[in-house]
Formats: C-alpha cells, sequence, structure tokens
C-alpha cells in the first residue's frame, strides 16, 4: 500500500465540476500535514491574496485513518486572511472517517461558487448545491436544514461556516459536527470567499482491512492503550479543561488581557468547577474511544414563569481561557454563553476572547469608545460580550470590521499595540513563559500545539535558548510526523515513532514506517519553505510589551532570552527552509517572492 | 444462546468502536456501515445516539423474507447468515421493522449475528451480550434493548 497513490478529489467550484487525482508522494509525505504542504505546493499561488478564486482549500487524511484508534484528525490547509500565507488547522469530528469511507486522502477545493454554495460527495456522488437560502444563518441553524436537505444522515461530516465566515472576518473558523473546529488562521473566511456555506462529506465507502494476523493484534494494543492505561485518562476525565487550575497554579493561566497570570476567580472556572456544576456528557471524534469531548449545558429562562430553554456546548481548556479568564467571566454558564454566542458565528473562540479582552483594556485606557463598539465593553461584563460577539461576526462599523481581521489591525488604528496579546495570532491559553511566547509566535500554525514550548517552561527552572531552540524543533518535527499520520496529538504518549512504524507495517505501509524520522523532517521543512516564499519574515516577529511584564512563578520574563530565543528559532526557521528548497523546491512549485513581513 | 443487546446507549461517546470492531474483525472490512451494529445520530449530535442493530426477533420476518435461505432463523432470534446462499435482493431489508439490515450498494446485506465480538471494544459498556432462552424471551430483549 505504500506505492499506492494518493486519491485526491479537486473540485472545482467555479464549474461545479469535480476531478479525481492519483498523485504518486506516499512514502515521501505520508498524508495529512505532509500532504496538505505537497498539495499546496503544486496549487497554492503564493503570489496572489488569500482570496484570489485560484487559492486552494485542502483537507487531508493521513494513511492509517480509520484504521488505528485516535487517528481521526483532518488536516485543512489553505492561505490565511490573517497573513496571505499558508496555514493549516485541525479538526476532528467525523470529517477523518468520512473522508476515509468516500475513498479519499484529500479534498482540493478550488474556484469561486456563483451563489452561495454546499458541496455535497461520497464515494459515489459530487454535487454542488446552491445554498443562498442559508445566506446568514448561524452554524446551528445551517446545520439543522442541511442535516434535511443533503443525503445520507448519521454517516457523514457537515462542515459549515457561520455569519463571521461569510463576512470573511479573519478569525471566522470552520464549524465541523457541531462540537470541533477547524479553529485558527481563518479558514472560515477562506470559505466564505469562495461562496462555500458547507460542505458534507458522505463516508459510505466500505474498503477492505489489511491482510493478516498483525492488524488486529496491533489495534487490540493501541485500543488497550489509549482506554485501558492511564494514557490518555486526563483527556476522558476532565479533558483539557484540567489545565486551568493547574496553570493558574504556576502563575500561567492569562488573565484580564494578559493582565495578570493567576486569580483566586480561576478557581470558579476550573475544570473540576464546569465538570461539577456543567457537564452534561462526554462525546468523541468517529474512530477515537477516548471521549475527550466535553458538553456542558446552559440553560435560559425565556418566559415567566418558569419556561426554560437549554443547550448545549462544548468546553475545553482554550475557550475556558480566552472568553472566562482573559475577560474575566467567572462563572462557567456565562462562559458557555459566550462560547456557544461564538460557536454559533463561527467565529473562533480563541481570538474572539482574546481580541474583546484587548478592546476591553483600550476602553478602559479611553482608546476606544461606545462609538466603537457600541456596547460599553467592561471586563466580567458576560452580557456585553455576548452583544459584542454578535458585532464582530455581522460588524456594522469600522471597529468591529478591522477587530475582526485580527487584534493586529484594531491596535494599529487605534492604539494600544503594546497590550495586544498577539503571538502570531491572538495568543493561547498558556503564559508559561518565554519559550512559549516563542513557540507560538513563530510557530507554523501560531498554535500551542505546534511545539509544545509551554511543556518546556514548565520543566525547567532556568531555560536556555539553544536547548529550548533545540526542544521546539525537535518536537515540532515529531509532531509533523504525527499530524502527517493524521493522529490526534493527544495521543503522542501512545504513538511512540516505535509504536506507529509497527503500526505502519501492519498495514502495509513498510515504505512510510522505515522512513519515519525522514518523512518528519521533510514535512516540516516544506512547510517552513513554503511559509517563507509567502513572506514570512521570522525575524521581524516583535512581542508586545505586554509579554515582557508578565511575571509567572518563574520569576518575570527575560527579554533577553526571549529575544535571543526568537533569533535562534527563526535562524533555524531559515536552515529548514533551505533544506527543503534544495529538496523539494525543484519538483514542488512555488519559489520564494518578494513580500512584506507580515507578522506581528 | 446469547443476543447481543444495548441497554445504556445513553452512554454512547458516538467514537463508533463498535461498528468499527464488526466491521474489522467479522467483515474484514474499514467501515461504519459494513456492520451489524451502526451507530447514528438522529437530528445531529447534540440529540445523542442510537445504535441501529438486530433486536433478535423469534421468529425473524428477514428470514421469511428472504427467498434463498440465505438468512434462517436463529435459535434464541435473529438470523444465521449464509452468504453463499444471497442473491442480493434486499428482501431482508425491506422486510426488517428495525432498519437493523444494512444493504450495500451492490444489495449485499450486513447484520447483527449476536457474536458478540464488538462488545469489548465500546469504552463506555453500552452493549451486553444477554443469555435468553430459545424462543421465550425475545420480546423482553426487545424492550430492553
Amino acid at each position: 500500500m505504500s506505492d499506492s497513490p494518493f486519491r485526491v478529489l479537486r473540485v472545482d467550484l467555479a464549474s461545479g465540476k469535480g476531478e479525481l487525482l492519483e498523485l504518486e508522494g506516499r512514502s515521501r509525505w505520508a498524508g495529512g500535514s505532509g500532504l496538505a504542504a505537497m498539495l499546496l505546493g503544486r496549487f497554492a499561488r503564493l503570489d496572489r491574496p488569500w482570496d484570489d478564486p485560484e487559492q486552494p482549500l485542502v483537507f487531508a487524511i493521513g494513511p492509517l485513518t480509520g484504521l488505528y484508534p485516535l487517528m481521526s484528525k483532518t488536516v485543512c490547509a489553505f492561505v490565511s486572511p490573517r497573513h496571505g500565507q499558508v496555514a493549516e488547522s485541525h479538526g476532528g469530528g467525523r470529517s477523518a472517517l468520512a473522508l476515509r469511507f468516500a475513498g479519499l486522502d484529500a479534498l482540493v477545493i478550488t474556484g469561486r461558487a456563483a451563489r452561495l454554495s454546499c458541496l455535497s460527495l461520497g464515494s459515489r456522488h459530487l454535487a454542488l448545491q446552491d445554498v443562498h437560502f442559508l445566506q446568514g444563518l448561524d452554524v446551528q441553524a445551517a446545520g439543522k436544514i442541511l442535516r434535511r436537505i443533503l443525503p445520507g444522515a448519521g454517516h457523514r461530516s457537515i462542515l459549515r461556516i457561520g455569519p463571521a465566515g461569510e463576512t470573511l472576518a479573519a478569525i471566522a473558523c470552520i464549524n465541523v459536527d457541531t462540537y470541533r473546529h477547524f479553529g485558527r488562521l481563518g479558514a472560515g473566511a477562506v470559505m466564505g470567499a469562495k461562496n462555500l456555506k458547507a460542505i458534507a462529506v458522505q463516508g459510505d465507502g466500505s474498503p477492505a482491512i489489511p491482510e493478516g494476523k498483525d492488524y488486529p493484534r496491533r489495534f487490540e494494543e493501541v485500543y488497550r492503550l489509549a482506554t485501558a492505561t492511564d494514557m490518555m485518562h486526563k483527556y476522558h476525565n476532565l479533558g483539557t479543561a484540567e489545565n486551568v487550575a493547574v496553570l493558574n497554579a504556576l502563575q500561567a493561566l492569562p488573565f484580564r488581557n494578559l493582565q495578570r497570570t493567576h486569580s483566586p476567580e480561576a478557581a470558579a472556572i476550573s475544570g473540576e468547577a464546569f465538570a461539577e456544576r456543567t457537564l452534561l456528557r462526554n462525546a468523541a471524534c468517529a474512530g477515537c474511544p477516548v471521549g475527550c469531548i466535553h458538553i456542558g449545558f446552559v440553560r435560559e429562562k425565556f418566559m415567566e414563569p418558569n419556561q426554560y430553554i437549554y443547550r448545549q456546548v462544548s468546553y475545553d481548556h482554550e475557550p475556558i481561557f480566552a472568553v472566562g479568564a482573559m475577560l474575566a467571566v467567572g462563572d462557567p454558564f456565562a462562559a458557555l454563553d459566550l462560547m456557544e454566542a461564538a460557536d454559533r458565528a463561527g467565529l473562533d473562540v480563541i481570538s474572539a476572547g482574546v481580541a474583546l479582552a484587548w478592546a476591553t483594556e483600550a476602553s478602559e485606557k479611553g482608546l476606544l469608545s461606545a462609538r466603537e463598539t457600541l456596547v460599553p465593553l467592561r471586563f466580567g461584563d458576560a452580557r456585553a460580550y455576548a452583544r459584542a460577539i454578535g458585532h464582530l461576526a455581522r460588524p456594522e462599523n469600522d471597529f468591529y470590521r478591522l477587530l475582526a481581521s485580527g487584534v493586529e489591525r484594531a491596535a494599529a488604528h487605534y492604539g494600544g499595540e503594546e497590550f495586544a496579546c498577539l503571538l502570531g495570532q491572538e495568543m493561547a491559553g498558556y503564559a508559561t513563559g518565554e519559550v512559549f511566547f516563542v513557540s507560538q509566535a513563530l510557530g507554523f500554525r501560531h498554535s500551542h500545539l505546534d511545539s509544545a514550548g509551554y511543556a518546556y517552561d514548565q520543566r525547567h527552572e532556568t531555560p536556555q535558548a539553544e536547548s529550548a531552540c533545540r526542544y521546539l524543533f525537535s518536537e515540532e518535527q515529531s509532531r509533523c510526523l504525527l499530524t502527517s499520520m493524521a493522529a490526534c496529538l493527544f495521543a503522542r504518549a501512545v504513538y511512540t515513532e516505535e509504536r506507529l512504524a509497527a503500526c505502519l507495517e501492519a498495514a502495509g505501509f513498510g515504505d512510510i514506517a522505515a522512513r519515519l524520522p525522514a518523512i518528519g523532517r521533510r514535512v516540516q521543512a516544506e512547510r517552513w519553505r513554503l511559509r517563507l516564499a509567502g513572506g514570512f519574515a521570522p525575524e521581524a516577529v516583535c512581542f508586545p510589551r505586554r509579554f515582557t511584564e508578565v511575571v509567572t512563578a518563574r520569576g518575570p520574563i527575560d527579554p533577553a532570552l526571549l529575544e535571543k530565543l526568537k533569533t535562534q528559532a527563526a535562524h533555524r526557521i531559515r536552515e529548514l527552509a533551505a533544506e527543503a528548497e534544495k529538496e523539494n523546491g525543484a519538483d514542488t512549485g512555488p519559489k520564494a517572492v518578494d513580500g512584506p513581513p507580515a507578522e506581528g | 444462546m446469547k443476543i447481543l443487546t444495548a441497554p445504556r446507549m445513553e452512554r454512547c461517546i458516538g467514537c463508533h468502536s463498535c461498528s468499527l470492531a464488526c466491521a474489522r474483525l467479522v467483515h474484514r472490512r474499514l467501515s461504519w456501515n459494513t456492520a451489524g451494529i451502526r451507530i447514528a445520530s438522529s437530528g445531529g449530535l447534540s440529540t445523542g445516539f442510537e445504535a441501529r442493530l438486530c433486536l433478535a426477533c423469534d421468529p425473524p420476518p428477514c428470514a421469511a423474507a428472504c427467498p434463498t435461505a440465505a438468512f434462517a432463523p436463529r435459535r434464541g432470534g435473529g438470523v444465521v447468515v449464509r452468504r453463499k446462499r444471497c442473491i442480493r435482493c434486499g428482501a431482508c431489508a425491506a422486510a426488517c421493522p428495525v432498519g437493523a439490515v444494512h444493504l450495500e450498494p451492490d444489495g449485499e446485506p450486513f447484520v447483527c449475528i449476536h457474536c458478540g465480538r464488538c462488545v469489548p471494544f465500546c469504552p463506555h459498556d453500552c452493549l451486553e451480550q444477554r443469555e435468553t432462552q430459545a424462543g421465550d424471551a425475545s420480546a423482553e430483549e426487545k424492550e430492553e434493548s
């Protein structure tokens, strides 16, 4: 199977027609992040704007998707409205298995539909249908109608955008099956620019499993590790929300727009508090027995005397940080309300929360007034934030239009850049120290998941730039390998390189198994080559002053270390990109173009 | 004889591990369709999940409808499937009152054979193999599952 070509469906939205491509390269790129990089190299137009109709929107899965537990993620790759460069965002739900059972390794969408449309596909069908009647509908309302009008109830995945994506907000996400998201770097706006409200993938194929006894044995080994050991306990128990109390104790939880790194108020929005007061149930991505999705409830009295509605909202550490801690909203139900508002609007909840935290401090400092914010913003005022989230999704004035395109643009216009919590995009929920700040600001995805700088911060009392830099890029490489499978990164303890190789071997991917470190390195380098080709200048990354004012349990941030680590990381990125230019540049497409440094 | 029941589906997290196990171990497929137990949400994920599986009718109407005896009554309820006899007419699926028989596009039917191989793969213990007395416990089993 290692030598079987990638099966890629390319759909042109302008014509509504698809083309099934068989592309070589499986033993070089594996799939997932690697396949996405290969496809971006082939299809992305790095000399054109992000919303050029020809820019591709890629969804790629890995060789082991569906074959083993927790091989349940899809890699979404695109040119980001945030910086005009290549980007990745990862999501789960049913999307990965649906693509696998539809018989595809990847879906590439190019062109722009003439009217707001829905792309529906499966192993035996492909259709682009007009859904102009869904224009402006929120994610949940659109989902209900889409479920009714599309074929294949049950075993399908429905990706859709809300009004934020339609209004091309650079902080718009793609919702996946209600509770998961391709959250960051503006994938929702890419669908909006393509006039694409939704993508429905019906997983209606049933391929044969690998031959031999080794495969079921390996499956059971992995399944046992994921369910009968402590390896995944955290994710199954409190979920990532467990981090809230842990980080608060470490003085590493960004609070009130990172004015503080801990607060007694955090106890009320801890994972423990959410579980005790709001947790309804767990859910899972298809193909994952862990069930890390935590769904809480909120109820609302809509009529006297006792008429209520209730809503179910998924929560994690990051949303709690963004609309709880950063906005000083200390009630879990109020935080869930805000998460739901962002979800419905199709906004990335992390970016929305951090953007409103900046706007609140800017209001406090007199840089903004109610003329801009329309509703007075005060830390802790959840009702005001709920209305502001609505304005972000459907901007009625220049202020919200700018804020929805990223805090850096709003701050450049109104002032307050020194307290804009930006690390490539709005920060993730870790104020652990210099290594994390550099890891997000110079991470390929600008995600806390790129290279786990937060873990290094927590393990080292006095970080050294050289060893931290080595750690970050080694970690990035191993994560590139996992996301090229495309595994859930929560399973990184289960899928050691040795076990991953054994799983690949048992599934008939011996060629990939034999080349794991080389593939990880190749994917890592190629992603950086593409990123630099789009104009990324890692040396130009700046850290807003707020980050140097942070005090963690380890003490104040060391600006010299921050700068030294940044310089070394930037150098390493250049080295990797040059390596890829040498190895892959000739056969995968775009070369470096002149472009302004676009990172703030 | 034992039959497969799904008495605790309110615990289901929608991981499809049971369907995937059936497809993998019984039918040698990678699928969430070609399985005797299939998980679906109705009206979206916020409504939870249901298991579509054979309720072990006794006598089974699918077997009565099968013109080639590929589906034959199984002691304790449900059916024994003899694939070589199947002419892929789809009569079994049409006769099943609860939609438990999945038909592939070529007409090949898939139904639970109550082997229980899916049970250990449910992480929340939603499923259970229950002992029945041939012919006289099916009504109760239907209620409980």
